[in-house]
């Protein structure tokens, strides 16, 4: 396995402001929902992915529409980062009938599978056999898509990845398994939980290639992923990423809970390696942008994300009649 | 119908999978067994030499990723049999079935269609004992999203798989073990049997007996019996279980005003309360008895021949249950 670290740009400008893009979208988002939730229009839970921006922009920035990803419970930066709608993401939020779900998924199963997006999961651990699924159907159809499984350290603990895992590479899939390690299953400290300090060091137990790589820089999370995918789509089979990386709120909501469960400097240090601050800084020194394009950018986003928020107000609950609306589908 | 070929229970089910891979190039099969091997039942005997390896697939002894590649390859489009070897292997995969494959559609706004079917063995009768006898349709019954087949005949089964196949939600259809060598006219072409439509085997007017899969053979046998006695009744396999064809056993009752429902689960919150609250809320006024279940005691499957045989409900069992609520009347009457 190898260590990827920070290397010299060999991304495009472009691509570089596509991926802070990406990031910005999902914290934008994120902290309009997590306002939202503190102010109590926002019904159920909410995980929130703030911190771990580079992971889901730098994975997606690899993907194609017609790739499938498999999300989490903390999904909505995935989806962001394949494209969503921020309209259709704040009104499933809010449970309105304009969602992308029609107010019947809400946060924990928000999807898009127009781009691939086969829906955040409740279940830990269950979207990476969708995802083998995807990937089987794509290797099947012979038309290049791959499937990305996003999934936590918590969920390498339980049987569905394990079980995903092994029959991908026994099948030699068109799959990348990118785990978002941020060192914590819900409020339980990675070490507690496991005796191994890298999610990686599972990936050779199936006989397939893995990489760590700094879950905080997007560029990295994106070079990596561009060899998995390659890998992939070349027919060379699964692959595991392991970013390492780190969630800034708490397992759901804002609020810490009263709950010390993570040490005050731990979370101070990671914060200081904001991922998006952090591209911003090398991308101004590299000289490719400077910071009053970095305003434009966060300026003319924050203004979708309001008209989001207004339109997701605007829209109406779903009628009662709607209950048993989809749950099969008519007609053979 | 005399002249007619007949075809094994196992093997109509392999007809049905065989013609529907041949019409449609998106179904394949994935399972534990089932390619060089044709699976531990011989359902799907014959099917990786004709189709290859590429749409009928070996897995691994993995079945929450077994259900999970259905899910995913039907969600992306595809039309897959994933099987599941044994009925009880389910519970290893209830997160992929219950919680997945049931809810996506719902969840995701309508968006997307499952078109797969789950297949899988059931029943008991050949001392396979707890782990590997189980009738559990009723769990699967209880979730909104599924489509449930369990079918008594070789010529229900293969019209009722091609059926599951075509359909484009998520449908498990369970083979009855006991019943797999049983052999009917089944016509070569394919044809289809719709989802959710009840078969009336028998018809009468004393009582009608509701039972499904083996225990709507045992059912007729009972019929026979008690026709020599004098009472005449009416038996309806209701094929599909979930959705279940209650209009045709009502209108039945409101007939005969007798009901006995018969399966082989364990009675004790079984698909026959379902069927019983059912009658009474649809045909209360017409019943001259209380409606009668026959179910298997409240144990796991036993392994003994001697045990296993008390367990599951047989013809005489469904015999005497018909006898006693004919001794019924309605007080004043």
């Amino acid at each position: 396995m190898t260590e990827k670290g920070t290397k010299d740009m060999e991304i495009s400008t472009e691509k570089q402001f596509d991926l802070h893009r990406r990031m910005v979208r999902i914290r934008l988002f994120e902290e309009a929902a997590g306002r939202l939730a503190e102010s109590n229009k926002l019904p159920g839970f909410l995980h929130l992915y703030v911190g771990e921006e580079a992971v889901a922009a730098g994975v997606c920035g690899a993907l194609n529409d017609d790739d499938h990803i498999t999300s989490t419970h903390r999904g909505h930066g995935h989806l962001v980062a394949k494209g969503g709608n921020f309209n259709k993401m704040m009104a499933e939020l809010m449970g309105k009938s304009t969602g992308y779900c029609k107010g019947k998924g809400g946060s924990m199963h928000i999807s898009d599978t127009s781009l691939g997006m086969l829906g955040a999961n409740g279940i830990v651990g269950a979207g990476s056999p969708i995802a083998v699924g995807a990937a089987f159907a794509n290797k099947y159809r012979g038309r290049g898509q791959v499937a990305v499984s996003f999934f936590g350290d918590g969920a390498t603990n339980i049987g569905a990845f394990h079980e995903a895992a092994n029959m991908a590479c026994a099948l030699k899939l068109p799959i990348v398994f990118a785990c978002e390690n941020n060192e914590y299953g819900e409020f339980t400290p990675r070490d507690k939980t496991m005796a191994i300090t890298d999610i990686v060091d599972r990936a050779s137990g199936y006989g397939m290639p893995g990489a760590i790589v700094d879950g905080m820089d997007v560029i990295a999370v994106h070079e990596a992923t561009l060899e998995a995918v390659q890998r992939a789509r070349q027919g060379g089979g699964p692959s595991l990423i392991e970013a390492k990386t780190y969630r800034f709120y708490n397992h759901h909501g804002v609020q810490n809970l009263g709950l010390k469960y993570r040490p005050d400097e731990e979370v101070a240090r990671w914060k200081e390696r904001d991922p998006i601050t952090g591209l911003e800084s090398r991308m101004i020194d590299n000289g490719v942008a400077n910071q009053s394009d970095f305003d434009r950018i966060w300026a003319a986003l924050r203004e979708d994300i309001a008209a989001a928020i207004a339109f997701a107000e605007d829209s109406p609950y779903p009628s009662s009649d709607q209950v048993l609306v989809d749950v099969y589908t008519k007609g053979a | 119908m005399s002249d007619a070929r007949k075809l094994s229970y196992v093997m109509a089910f392999n007809e049905a999978v065989r013609q529907s891979m041949e019409a449609d190039p998106d179904v394949f099969c994935a399972g534990e067994d089932i390619g060089a091997f044709g699976g531990v039942f011989g359902s799907f005997g014959g099917l990786q030499s004709q189709f290859g390896e590429k749409r009928v697939v070996d897995t691994p002894i993995s079945e929450q990723a077994i259900i999970g590649l259905g899910v995913g390859a039907s969600v992306t489009g595809l039309r897959p049999i994933v099987d599941l070897m044994f009925m009880d292997f389910m519970c290893v995969a209830l997160d992929q079935i219950v919680n997945q494959a049931a809810k996506l559609k719902y969840m995701f706004g309508g968006e997307v269609s499952l078109p797969l079917t789950i297949t899988t063995a059931g029943g008991g009768g050949l001392s396979a004992a707890a782990q590997h006898s189980q009738s559990l349709e009723a769990l699967l019954c209880h979730i909104p999203g599924l489509k449930v087949v369990f079918p008594s005949n070789p010529y229900d089964m293969k019209g009722l798989m091609i059926s599951c196949i075509r359909e484009n939600n998520p449908t498990v259809m369970i083979k009855h073990k006991r019943l797999l060598g049983m052999a009917a006219p089944v016509p070569e072409e394919a044809y289809a049997i719709p989802l959710g439509v009840a078969n009336v085997l028998r018809h009468g007017s004393d009582v009608t007996i509701v039972a499904y899969a083996r225990m709507a053979n045992e059912a007729l046998s009972a019929a026979e019996t008690l026709a020599k006695e004098g009472i005449d009744c009416e038996v309806i396999d209701p094929r599909t279980l979930q959705p279940l064809d209650i209009d045709t056993v009502v209108e039945s009752v409101k007939k005969t005003n007798r009901a006995v429902v018969v399966h082989e689960a364990v009675q004790f919150g079984g698909l026959g309360a379902e069927i019983a609250s059912q009658i009474q809320e649809s045909a209360f006024d017409y019943l001259d008895a209380p409606v009668s279940r026959v179910g298997a005691p409240f144990s796991p499957v036993p392994f003994s021949p001697a045990l296993e045989k008390h367990y599951i409900p047989d013809a005489d069992r469904i015999a005497d249950d018909v006898r006693a609520i004919l001794q019924r009347r309605i007080v004043g009457t």
